[in-house]
């Protein structure tokens, strides 16, 4: 939490420091409060036994008590501003500070973390370290300053009544330790059981059509009553424990002043206490037993708040492998060369990728076959350096990549990943995404090559919506719209990881054909499931386990490599791959 | 100091609380016994102060007269309001028990109904309704209610019962400081009205920028390759710290706001404490006793003072939960599927003759896809349904198993509507392997046996042998027993075999087979190829087919394009057509 806090503008701190001025002063404001009223009974109560009164003396304290309170009210205002901005804003700066951070992640850090997770810290953690802060700044010094002014208080007036309201407390302070102990750790079993619930409720319903085919629903019912049943039994057992919070702690309070008063009567008895001091007393008193109810409070939420800083704190102190090298300036174009490349995940044991050779030259086709797991994927996402090689060297332009500035590296390449992913907005703010200053023209040809001229046909033409992720336009589409993107960059080297998969084999066809007639001069790396889609391919590099079983052409290969054959046969049927 | 949250409004307040309260009469006896002892325990809670004001008189009038104060009656007294204490407090803990005892049953009942009622709506609707939605019906809302039957719905009654009773008392003890407590309590009221509305204007706002930000967050998160590779780090900042510094003016605002609601009504209180303390003190002038009255006095007046704050919470908890019963209540009174209860029609013996008679169908009404479409499938006959992606090949699925139910026409089997046969009767004909292999939290062994849990062990076993994953299985951790979740290290292809298991198990007399392998590796594919053939054989089976070497063999080929069906026939009949099919078909050689 502290680490994090060093992310704050040095005039927060100033602000910090006010707030803590502020809130002292504020306190001492309100034990005054509490003395002035203390003083009109003292008035009363000597005006009963014969002392001069008049309205003039009580308006006297009446002026002094409404300036008091109009400095509480302006003080606490000031807190809580101080305190809205100074938090409010070291969210906002941890919030950029971590998408920055994640924006430099390479895929290594992205999967260690996961997305999901990385989505959850800079999202729901920020939020709940905003509020800790908040609450802190708040009630972290307002409880303790309010807890020592009552103390020293109370201690001056009566020792004994002081042990009588030490005494409530620790019952009061007992009430809560039982409860934070007993029921608190539920809280967290009651998260696992909504989540089960939730669990169950998505299985049933991304299984829905399975369900019904199989009449499994009352199998699924029963399965939901189960979790329902416990989740229900763990709430029901914490809701029960702290409804005795409430009842408790006014117990203890009203107690308390009944003690007060009942004590105070002996004291007053033996003269050692007046009857305002009473009053005041049972006033402070409460003050004491508020300011530790909120000082338990924080022991609640300061712990949530540390974990969430903890988890914000991994993101921002994790840097990322891959980084800009000193920049180069190729001479060659459209070449990439793959130099006994090895590959092998953080803390794996087995290579993905083993002593992995081959070039291309610019406008040449290449193409990566194998079976799910072969290194297919690994290996082209050397290229944009997504993960760097464990040995050998991966070469663009003659220069390894390593040495380019990342952003250099990556105006040569256009990235087509596997799963079509397309930006909330339209067909068009997606294609600029490819190319910012791209004219309509530009983007019509890029989706005629891309076969996406679909577009045409949508409601608004490229103006038309694109939802996040692309989910309302098909796999296909989807698929096709993320190539015209990497189309319309015109980039020298094209990769296209598994980019055909969710098309037909027409479709599939005619858009290679589109592309090697308008893209010639780009080299293009195709990894492929489907031997239709590489048959026409330069180059075809056959993966098994990490390792070159095979590289030639279409026809080579047919001769020479029995997983290539084997992989053929299977898909083109009896026509034997003519 | 809770900060007020914020809440969506209900379009129908009315119809939802009314349906809410519909839910809680079963409860209606403990929620009454409920209110009672609470109401009972707010009053004994109310007379506490002025009973304590005696001891005080007692105090009082001994120092006046100069004697000792009389010690047995001060104890007689505090020994009074003890007992009086602890009966408020036990009543007020029994109101608690009481309530989460209620609010935990209706939340469940409600899950239950929520849960039952997926099962029972037509496919249809969800097919423009997104799983989260749903989900967070489930759970957020349900809780939201949950909560709020828990502390709200005692709390407006105690609330009341305060408010009411702390105005008695207090008239009770001085009518002219009552009048003047009062006259303060409207400027309460509406500065409470304003910054509320001001805050929630601003929570909206947070609320709003929140949801962009994080739809930003999550989409740069994962689609962090593209980023990176378009070299989009900057402009993606840029956007993001725009959205960011709105989020930042919005819940600063709306923090301050709510943060300053407390201190407001306070010094409206501190100001009304002020008068009462310096009236009360004049009036004491006459009368020195009425220095022990202000004491009981401001103890009333600020219960009375409380009750503000806590109507706004209370009314803001009461909103939201009519917020989230609206959405619960929207869900539940879906239309459901009709039920069938004269849909008596049942096959003992199956022989698998299905037809199509004229069918005509569209998701939406008002556009048909399927038009007139009939044919006759032979028991024993395997019938592949083709075409490019998109084309509607799950379309004939869903009509036969009656997810959807077609508008023209009619679907035989052996010789009897489907429409007379209860759904269930329908689905039972049919097992069915689909492209998303669904597989649950369970093990393997509740997965395979899904929808018959009565099977054997052999049984199972069994069916795994034929679906070649028999061996597979064996190689796991605890084997049969392995528990599958979502970190179980399965690949697809061993799903789909796990699935086609399942079918098997299932031993109904037709199959609907998706065969889908197109992030399988070879081996696996060929596998699961023959375990689809052994399924096949002598049952009537649909093969949706994405490979067009795997279906040159069956009896009837369907060809689908944009929804509609445009050829029929067998392998070579549709070459020798020369049309769609033909098409098809060569491109995937052609050079």
């Amino acid at each position: 939490m502290i680490k994090l806090l060093k992310h704050l503008k040095w005039y927060d701190y100033i602000l910090s420091i006010i707030i803590l001025g502020v809130t002292v002063f504020q306190v001492w404001l309100n034990m005054s409060l509490i003395e002035r009223m203390g003083e009109i009974i003292g008035l009363i109560q000597a005006h009963s036994i014969g002392m001069p009164l008049g309205s003039g003396d009580l308006w006297n304290v009446g002026y002094k008590m409404i300036l008091i309170a109009l400095g509480i009210c302006g003080c606490v205002i000031l807190v809580t501003f101080l305190a809205s901005t100074v938090s409010a804003r070291f969210s906002k700066i941890i919030r950029s500070r971590i998408f920055e951070k994640v924006n430099s992640f390479s895929m290594e850090e992205m999967n260690k973390f996961s997305t999901a997770s990385l989505i959850t810290r800079s999202t729901n953690d920020v939020k709940q370290v905003e509020m800790t802060l908040f609450t802190t700044l708040r009630m972290a010094v307002t409880a303790p300053v309010m807890a020592a002014f009552a103390i020293g208080k109370i201690v001056g007036s009566s020792i004994e009544l002081t042990w009588t309201t030490i005494g409530a407390l620790g019952l009061m302070l007992m009430l809560v330790l039982f409860l934070f102990f007993v029921a608190v750790p539920k809280f967290t079993s009651i998260q696992k059981k909504t989540d089960k619930i939730n669990n169950v409720t998505r299985e049933n319903l991304t299984g829905i059509r399975v369900v019904r085919a199989y009449n499994a629903e009352s199998e699924q019912e029963q399965k939901f009553e189960g979790v329902n049943e416990d989740l229900t039994k763990t709430n029901l057992f914490v809701n029960r424990m702290m409804s005795l919070l409430f009842p408790g702690m006014d117990l203890v309070m009203n107690g308390l002043s009944v003690a007060i008063y009942w004590i105070g009567a002996y004291l007053i008895n033996i003269e050692a206490l007046q009857y305002p001091t009473i009053v005041t007393f049972i006033q402070y008193a409460m003050h004491v037993l508020i300011s530790f109810m909120l000082i338990a409070l924080l022991f609640v939420l300061i712990p949530r708040g540390v974990v969430s800083a903890k988890r914000i704190n991994e993101v921002l102190d994790t840097k990322s492998k891959i980084c800009d090298g000193k920049g180069v300036n190729p001479e060659q174009k459209g070449c990439i060369e793959f130099k006994n490349v090895s590959f092998k995940y953080p803390d794996a044991e087995m290579c993905v990728l083993e002593n992995i050779s081959f070039k291309v030259n610019q406008g040449e086709t290449i193409a990566f076959i194998g079976s799910t797991g072969s290194g297919k994927s690994t290996l082209i996402n050397l290229i944009p350096r997504f993960f760097d090689v464990s040995e050998g060297q991966v070469l663009v332009d003659g220069e390894d990549v390593r040495d380019y500035k990342i952003s250099e590296l990556n105006d040569k390449l256009g990235y087509v990943p596997q799963k079509g992913y397309l930006f909330s907005g339209t067909v068009k703010s997606n294609m600029l995404f490819g190319k910012e200053d791209a004219t309509d023209d530009e983007i019509n040809q890029a989706l005629k090559i891309s076969q996406a001229e679909f577009v045409h046909t949508l409601e608004g033409d490229l103006e038309h919506e694109i939802s996040q992720g692309g989910t309302n336009v098909s796999g296909g589409q989807r698929q096709r719209l993320s190539i015209a993107r990497a189309v319309i960059k015109n980039p020298e080297i094209y990769i296209f990881d598994d980019s055909f998969s969710a098309l037909d084999y027409k479709t599939d066809k005619e858009l290679r054909k589109a592309l090697n007639k308008y893209t010639k001069d780009a080299t293009k790396i195709i990894v492929a499931q489907r031997v239709g889609t590489i048959i026409d391919a330069d180059k075809i590099v056959v993966l098994d386990e990490g390792k070159m079983v095979g590289y030639g052409t279409h026809n080579e290969l047919m001769e020479t490599c029995d997983v290539y054959k084997e992989i053929a046969n299977s898909q083109l049927g009896q026509k034997e791959g003519e | 100091m809770p900060p007020i949250r914020p809440h969506g409004k209900a379009k129908n307040f009315k119809g939802s609380m009314k349906q809410l309260f519909g839910t809680m009469k079963p409860f209606i006896i403990p929620i009454i016994f409920a209110l009672v002892i609470s109401i009972v325990g707010t009053i004994l809670a109310l007379v506490l102060p002025n009973i304590t004001k005696q001891i005080g008189e007692e105090i009082f009038t001994s120092y006046k007269l100069g004697i000792k104060i009389d010690m047995a009656k001060i104890m007689s007294i505090a020994i009074y309001i003890i007992c009086l204490l602890v009966v408020s407090s036990m009543f007020s803990y029994f109101q608690g028990f009481v309530m989460s005892g209620v609010s935990a049953r209706v939340t469940k009942k409600l899950r239950t109904k929520i849960s039952e009622k997926i099962n029972k709506l037509p496919l249809k609707y969800f097919d423009n309704q997104s799983y989260g939605d749903i989900l967070s019906r489930v759970t957020n809302d349900v809780d939201t209610i949950g909560q709020t039957f828990n502390q709200s719905l005692s709390r407006i009654v105690t609330c009341l019962t305060m408010v009411i009773g702390s105005i008695v008392m207090m008239f009770a003890n001085s009518w002219q400081l009552t009048l003047l407590t009062l006259s303060a309590t409207p400027i309460s009221v509406i500065l409470v009205a304003v910054v509320v509305k001001l805050s929630q204007k601003h929570f909206a706002k947070q609320q709003k920028s929140l949801g962009k930000l994080n739809g930003i967050v999550e989409e740069n998160y994962s689609a962090h390759n593209i980023i990176r590779t378009f070299n989009h780090e900057i402009k993606a900042q840029d956007e993001f710290e725009y959205t960011n510094k709105d989020l930042f003016s919005s819940s600063f605002k709306s923090q301050f706001l709510s943060g300053i609601m407390y201190p407001i009504i306070n010094f409206i209180s501190n100001l009304v404490y002020v008068f009462v303390c310096v009236f009360g003190g004049i009036l004491s002038i006459e009368n020195p006793l009425f220095a022990v009255t202000i004491v009981a006095f401001i103890e009333y007046m600020r219960i009375f003072n409380q009750q503000i704050g806590d109507v706004a919470q209370i009314s803001g908890n009461i909103q939201s939960a009519a917020a989230a019963s609206e959405r619960v209540f929207e869900f539940l009174n879906q239309q459901e599927q009709p039920t069938e209860s004269d849909n008596k029609q049942k096959i003992e013996q199956v022989k698998g003759l299905v037809e199509f008679k004229n069918v005509s169908f569209g998701y939406d009404e008002n556009k048909t896809i399927i038009h007139n479409f009939s044919a006759t499938v032979l028991p024993g006959q395997k019938v592949a349904i083709v075409g490019p992606t998109g084309a509607g090949k799950t379309t004939m699925v869903n009509l036969l198993m009656r997810f959807y139910e077609v508008q023209e026409g009619d679907i035989l089997v052996d010789g009897i509507s489907i429409k007379d046969m209860k759904r269930e009767d329908v689905r039972s004909l049919f097992g069915m392997v689909l492209q998303d292999t669904w597989i649950f939290d369970g093990t393997i062994r509740e997965n395979i046996a899904f929808g018959s849990p009565n099977k054997t062990n052999e049984e199972v076993e069994n069916a795994c042998c034929f679906a070649h994953i028999d061996h597979f299985i064996r190689s796991l951790p605890n084997g049969y027993d392995m528990v599958l979740d979502e970190t179980a290290n399965i690949s697809q292809g061993q799903r789909q075999l796990l699935t086609i298991a399942r079918a098997m198990v299932n031993n109904s007399p037709m199959l609907i087979l998706d065969e889908a392998t197109s992030s399988v590796d070879t081996r696996t594919e060929i596998q699961i190829q023959k375990a689809m053939d052994k399924l096949m054989e002598g049952r009537t089976s649909f093969v949706i087919a994405h490979r067009l070497s795997t279906i040159q063999n069956a009896d009837q080929i369907l060809v689908m394009r944009d929804g509609n069906i445009v050829e029929q026939g067998t392998h070579e009949s549709l070459l020798a057509m020369n049309g769609f099919y033909a098409e098809l078909y060569n491109s995937q050689f052609a050079e």
